[in-house]
């Protein structure tokens, strides 16, 4: 049925549904919303027998739900940002493992500075820990990827992160169709683990592995990976049959038949690159964009039979590989070798930066027709940035960065951004 | 032919043969009908008091729950001597997942008996002085301030030993390891610094934490015994000697592990509800010098003698006597 709701209490009522048995959880804004109201369900009694586990830190709350996994039980948490990075050691270890564990990440920026607004750069970080990632455009899509998430975790034991803007999804109200207790339950079968510590037929899981075996043990974690890149599109599939509508799948397309350009983005900003296509269409630019749900499993193969007529590809990312540049901008030309296509990066919307309509327009038409630095930032304050390293020239102990930046823009508010 | 004399009595201990015992008092290990939860085959170093510490608690755990029970195993030696695949030494369900997160682990293998209402299936967690008191703390005193329903086991060699001994919070004072190295003007570990995790336990307030060494079995197996009788979060602190580590003979290690008991720097006690409920008494008093001089690893206080250093370690031990009342009070 359709709901007024907010982002976070649609992934939270949906998550419910698919009947977690087990749920350790760490505040962090803006995640925090999510794991409230699951909190409440559970002890309301909504969610069966579901434990429900107020840990000391995320690291805390990963590694419960590890030895929950292990024992048998579906698991869930969600998390962002710095609570990513507090629970990275464990990250690893359920990809390691193999344990199909659920969690939301409420897309957050990474200090210092410390920031508490929106960008890809939590999920980056973990981007080769062995978790398939996918990215929601929208609250409905938030919610759906849920349902398809436990089903794919289960079906390869792999852990799934699902991964939503913070704020920008997590706080907002927006339409959801909330699905029925009978449609999850003939979508998602109960949880058959592949591995179980049982005192029936006692095993040994996580014991030391030497070089003799290691790395065929990482190749066949990749190996699940490559065998998610068939599963998700079937998954999105068969959700599609049960639930009447599109979610998921490797990634959504927009126009891209005959784009010379194709602008390549994850989660909601996708929103406002359909909207700079549709404007960019009307003035007579051969446009589309590629909305990327699965980060992780990278979908090289998919994505090279799509772009392959287009030109130029922009990749506007919520993330810095510092000293770098961009981070899926890099997969994307790895993906595209041998094609000639110029692919362009665009870092855009750090730590909540809004990422307008009218930016994006500009960067595509300064892109087809100048071309375009790499990477190039989206709307750096230039005026403060030469102020600032002219000021660490002249003195050494020029003081902190960040404070020095702020004193010059002033408080939030004062001067457009 | 190389041959080893076989002793059947220990002198100058209170040893006493399992045959002179009546059959309901003979230690566990000696019995037909006993459980194997680490088998043979492992790679500890002779004489290693966890790998012997282990097996104990951990067999009597199996008895205590008819076989049903998961062990959840910190990164630290008795993983990685006891696990290498293919060769697990382990005849239960067991689980490694990190260095610092095992009594997490362990919460949550509890909570899933719980989501399933599987009652008859119990955990315990176990790891070393490392995983314990440091790096695995702030999981650890989580699983406590829950009172989670899960047993969690320390083994205390008083250093990091799998990587090669270096120091750990629970490392005694003056003790060389590898990051205390006995040079300068006071060689060895700092002196009064230290965590005490058995006392940090009782202020949790948990049901049941008791301390326990490999010098005193039929105690050891007791001690967990009544653990695994109780609901809720247990912690039981073992003392274990690490021969290679302590620089201590492989063949003296329940002599060490005694000597410490006996002297007063390891207390065996009790504590329920955060109140210490029960001791074992000291039956003949030992200086701290004759625990000492057994371990390479003291050297340095005694070649020269370093009296100020041996009274004060005299003093930790007299002032344990005291706290937990280890000898009859002198009229
Ligand atoms: C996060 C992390 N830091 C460091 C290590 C390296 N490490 C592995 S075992 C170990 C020492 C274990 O010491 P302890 O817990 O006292 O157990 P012991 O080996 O002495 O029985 C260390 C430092 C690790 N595996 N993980
Ligand atoms: S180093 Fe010490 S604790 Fe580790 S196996 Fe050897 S004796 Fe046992
Ligand atoms: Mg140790």
């Amino acid at each position: 049925m359709k709901h007024h709701i907010e982002g976070s209490q649609a992934v939270a009522h949906t998550v419910a549904l698919c009947r977690p048995e087990v749920m350790a959880c760490y505040p962090i804004s803006p995640q925090t919303h999510i794991v409230e109201t699951l909190s409440r369900k559970v002890k309301a009694g909504e969610i069966g027998n579901c434990q429900f586990l107020n840990v000391e830190s995320e690291f805390g709350a990963l590694s419960v739900l590890i030895g929950a996994s292990a024992m048998g039980a579906r698991t869930y948490t969600a998390t962002t940002s710095q609570g990513l990075l507090f629970m990275a050691e464990a990250v690893y270890n359920a990809a390691g493992l193999g344990l199909p564990i659920v969690m939301t990440i409420a897309n957050r920026a990474l200090g210092a500075p410390i920031n508490i607004w929106n960008d890809h750069s939590d999920s980056m970080s973990m981007r080769d820990a062995g978790w398939i990632q996918l990215f929601a455009q929208d609250n409905q899509e938030a919610a759906d990827l849920h349902i398809q998430a436990f089903r794919l975790a289960e079906e390869l034991s792999c852990p799934v992160m699902v991964c939503m803007d913070g704020y920008i999804l997590t706080h907002a109200y927006e339409v959801v169709d909330l699905p029925t207790q009978e449609q999850v339950d003939a979508y998602v079968p109960a949880f058959e683990p592949v591995q179980v510590l049982d005192p029936q037929d006692p095993v040994s899981i996580g014991a030391m592995v030497g070089p003799e075996a290691f790395a065929e043990v990482r190749f066949l974690a990749h190996h699940k990976h490559v065998r998610a890149l068939e599963a998700i599109p079937r998954l999105s599939q068969a959700f599609q049959d049960i639930f009447q509508r599109r979610s998921g799948g490797l990634m959504d397309t927009y126009h891209t038949d005959n784009a010379e350009t194709l602008l390549l983005a994850l989660g909601s900003v996708n929103g406002t690159i359909k909207d700079a296509v549709d404007e960019l269409r009307k003035e007579g630019w051969p446009v589309g964009s590629i909305a990327l749900c699965a980060f992780r499993p990278f979908p090289s193969h998919a994505l090279r039979h799509v772009v392959q007529d287009a030109k130029r590809i922009i990749v506007f990312e919520k993330d810095l590989a510092v000293g770098m540049g961009g981070i899926v901008s890099s997969d994307v030309k790895m993906a595209l070798q041998g094609l000639p296509i110029i692919v362009d990066t665009v870092i855009a919307g750090l730590g909540g930066r809004p990422i307008p309509k009218a930016s994006v327009i500009d960067t595509v038409k300064q892109a087809c027709l100048e071309g375009l630095e790499e990477p190039h930032f989206l709307d750096l304050n230039w005026d403060e940035i030469n102020r600032e390293l002219t000021r660490q020239q002249a003195q050494r102990r020029s003081g902190p960065t960040a404070e020095n930046l702020l004193r010059e823009v002033g408080p939030p508010g004062t001067k457009p951004v | 032919m190389s041959y080893q004399r076989v002793k059947f009595y220990q002198t100058g201990t209170f040893t006493v043969g399992n045959r002179l015992l009546d059959e309901s008092d003979r230690t566990v290990q000696a019995r037909m009908d006993r459980t194997n939860s680490l088998n043979a085959g492992h790679r500890a170093c002779q004489g290693c008091g966890e790998a012997l510490g282990a097996r104990y608690a951990l067999d009597a755990v199996m008895r205590a729950t008819r076989q049903q029970m998961v062990a959840v195993n910190a990164t630290g030696c008795l993983e990685v001597f006891s696990s290498p695949y293919p060769e697990s030494a382990w005849q239960i369900p067991w689980m490694h997942s990190l260095f610092g997160n095992a009594p997490a682990v362990a919460s949550g293998v509890a909570a899933a008996l719980r989501a399933k209402g599987r009652t008859d299936v119990r955990v315990i967690a176990q790891g070393g002085d490392g995983a314990t008191v440091d790096i695995g703390f702030g999981c650890l005193s989580g699983m406590f301030e829950r009172n989670d329903d899960v047993l969690y086991i320390c083994y205390d060699n008083e250093a990091y030993m799998n990587t090669g001994v270096q120091r750990s919070g629970s490392t005694p004072p003056r003790a060389w390891t590898n990051t205390t190295q006995a040079v300068g003007t006071n060689p060895g570990n700092p002196m009064g610094i230290g965590k005490n995790l058995p006392r940090i336990a009782m202020a949790h307030g948990i049901p049941y934490v008791a301390t326990a060494s490999v010098a005193d079995l039929h105690d050891l197996e007791a001690k967990v015994t009544k653990a695994m009788s109780i609901r809720g979060a247990r912690y039981i602190h073992i003392h274990v000697p690490c021969p290679l580590g302590w620089k201590s003979d492989p063949a003296h290690t329940i002599k060490v592990a005694r000597l410490a008991v006996e002297s007063g720097l390891f207390p065996l006690f009790e504590a329920e509800g955060g109140e210490v409920t029960d001791r074992t008494p000291i039956r003949k008093k030992v200086s701290v010098e004759q625990y000492l001089e057994l371990q390479g690893r003291f050297k340095h206080l005694f070649h020269p003698r370093d009296e100020r250093a041996l009274e004060t370690i005299q003093a930790i031990a007299d002032a344990n006597i005291h706290r937990y009342q280890l000898l009859p009070l002198k009229a």
